[in-house]
């Protein structure tokens, strides 16, 4: 179908476009890669009267690593992200999540701002700034703040931003060595939507114990969820494989996905377990300290 | 309320009024009467009306036209060179990587910006390259073999596979 009539701004600065957001406060809507946004106008599931087009901005699209953290411009295209030699030495976790976006085609138009900000429970970047504990920049007229992962998501295709915010930043920190992770998804063909995905990040000390563990899952639940208490599990353990499978255990036992076209709740929850494991797994294997292990 | 815009496609500009609401994929088809982007799923979904937006593949359904304001985009109609066609269509001609033509401008788009990446595809880039648009005649195999004898005569390799 084609999306129903709406207003037109160009935004050519982040005030600009913070000055059309409060103009129109509950009408408009950022339009960044599109690539969400606008299948749902022409399907007419969204029919905003206005939309404030942020890619005119200059200034929001860059990759900075600065004292441990990387920071991202919200119009970062998923595809710079994917080509980022810092991306791939300082957190190959979102490399490999990105390579899960859509396909090449997509991510030369989404964004990294606009994923978040879109927040589909089934996507992959939510579940990456979830599992990192990472924060995203918002601004608006009453000014700049700084919003939490864990306090982003608050149901389908809903966060904490509010209408007259935009979504400048995108911050993840850079983890230490020893540190391995990984991103696992099942989906019926490459580039779908996770029916689950999972996030595993663990960071194991010289002799082999992890220090840290992160576990989040895509596809479950209304948002994005951390699994802390499989996290616990693993926390000050030898990973061994009993280890891992009690913690996937875990995190099987603490979602309640729903039936849905691709698969019942009931196989969603019994793939959680078999992709957190091999999630583990592969984000144990590739820490730099297996041997230890 | 109408926006002027001005758009270079395959090397023309055009300066064109249209309303914000005009998917590009439409303003290519009905506004610039280039026809040869095709419009299938209207959603993202089936890559027919794949073309480059400043040189990257994009859906032009994904678009809006007011979007590609300044922009410099090249469709199917400009892979051919006066009248011969550029060595990927050619393959794809020979090797039968078109049957009912329909997924064709999203292939050939996906399939040239792969060839600019990279010289020596390898059957899983050329795979995943092309992923993003869907074929629902071929199996996707002779697009493959198209693609590959296409990279073999842009390298000036004699075409081994010619039927």
């Amino acid at each position: 179908m084609k999306p129903s009539a709406f207003e037109y701004v160009r935004a050519t600065s982040v005030a600009d476009a913070i000055d059309a957001l409060a103009r129109h406060e509950f009408e408009a809507k950022i339009l960044a890669g599109g690539q969400s946004l606008v299948p749902l106008m022409n399907f007419r599931l969204a029919a905003p009267t206005v939309l404030v087009d942020t890619n005119g901005v200059d200034g929001l699209s860059y990759i900075k690593r600065t004292n441990g953290t990387l920071a991202f411009g919200a119009m970062t295209r998923q595809g710079a992200i994917e080509d980022s030699p810092i991306v791939a030495e300082s957190c190959p976790l979102l490399l490999e999540a990105t390579k899960l976006v859509g396909h090449r085609t997509v991510r030369n138009r989404g964004t990294i701002g606009g994923s978040i900000a879109h927040a589909d429970p089934s996507a992959e970047y939510p579940a990456v700034l979830l599992a990192l504990d990472g924060d995203v920049v918002v601004e608006g007229a009453s000014g700049q703040r700084v919003i939490p992962a864990s306090e982003l998501f608050l149901t389908v295709c809903t966060t904490s931003i509010a209408p007259n915010e935009l979504l400048t930043e995108v911050r993840l920190p850079v983890l230490p060595a020893g540190t391995g992770s990984a991103f696992l998804e099942l989906n019926r063909r490459h580039g779908d939507w996770a029916i689950v995905g999972a996030v595993a990040v663990v960071t194991v000390d010289a002799r082999g114990i992890c220090e840290e563990a992160r576990i989040a899952l895509a596809g479950v639940d209304a948002t994005p969820v951390r699994c802390h208490a499989a996290e616990s599990v693993l926390q000050g353990e030898h990973l061994t494989e009993q280890v891992l499978a009690e913690a996937a255990r875990q995190c099987a036992g603490a979602v309640h996905p729903g039936d849905d076209l691709h698969a019942t709740g009931d196989y969603k929850r019994a793939m959680v377990r078999v992709f957190v494991e091999r999630a583990l797994r592969l984000a144990r294997d590739r820490c730099g300290r297996i041997e230890n292990v | 309320m109408s926006e002027t815009i001005r758009v270079t496609v395959n090397g023309v500009t055009y300066e064109r009024t249209v309303q914000p609401r005009k998917l590009l994929a439409d303003f290519l088809r009905e506004d610039l009467e280039l026809t040869g982007t095709h419009v299938g799923c209207e959603h993202g979904v089936c890559g027919a009306c794949t073309i480059r937006v400043n040189g990257q593949t994009a859906r032009s359904c994904l678009m809006f036209a007011v979007q590609a304001d300044g922009a410099d985009l090249t469709t199917i109609e400009g892979l051919a060179e006066n009248g011969d066609l550029s060595p990927l269509q050619q393959a794809f001609w020979e090797h039968h990587g078109l049957q009912c033509g329909f997924c064709t401008p999203g292939m050939l788009m996906c399939a040239a910006e792969l060839l600019e990446r990279t010289q020596e595809p390898s059957e899983s880039e050329i795979r995943e390259a092309i992923s993003s648009v869907l074929c629902r005649c071929t199996g996707y195999h002779h697009i493959v073999e198209s693609v590959k004898a296409a990279a073999s005569s842009m390298r000036g390799e004699p075409d081994s596979a010619a039927v």
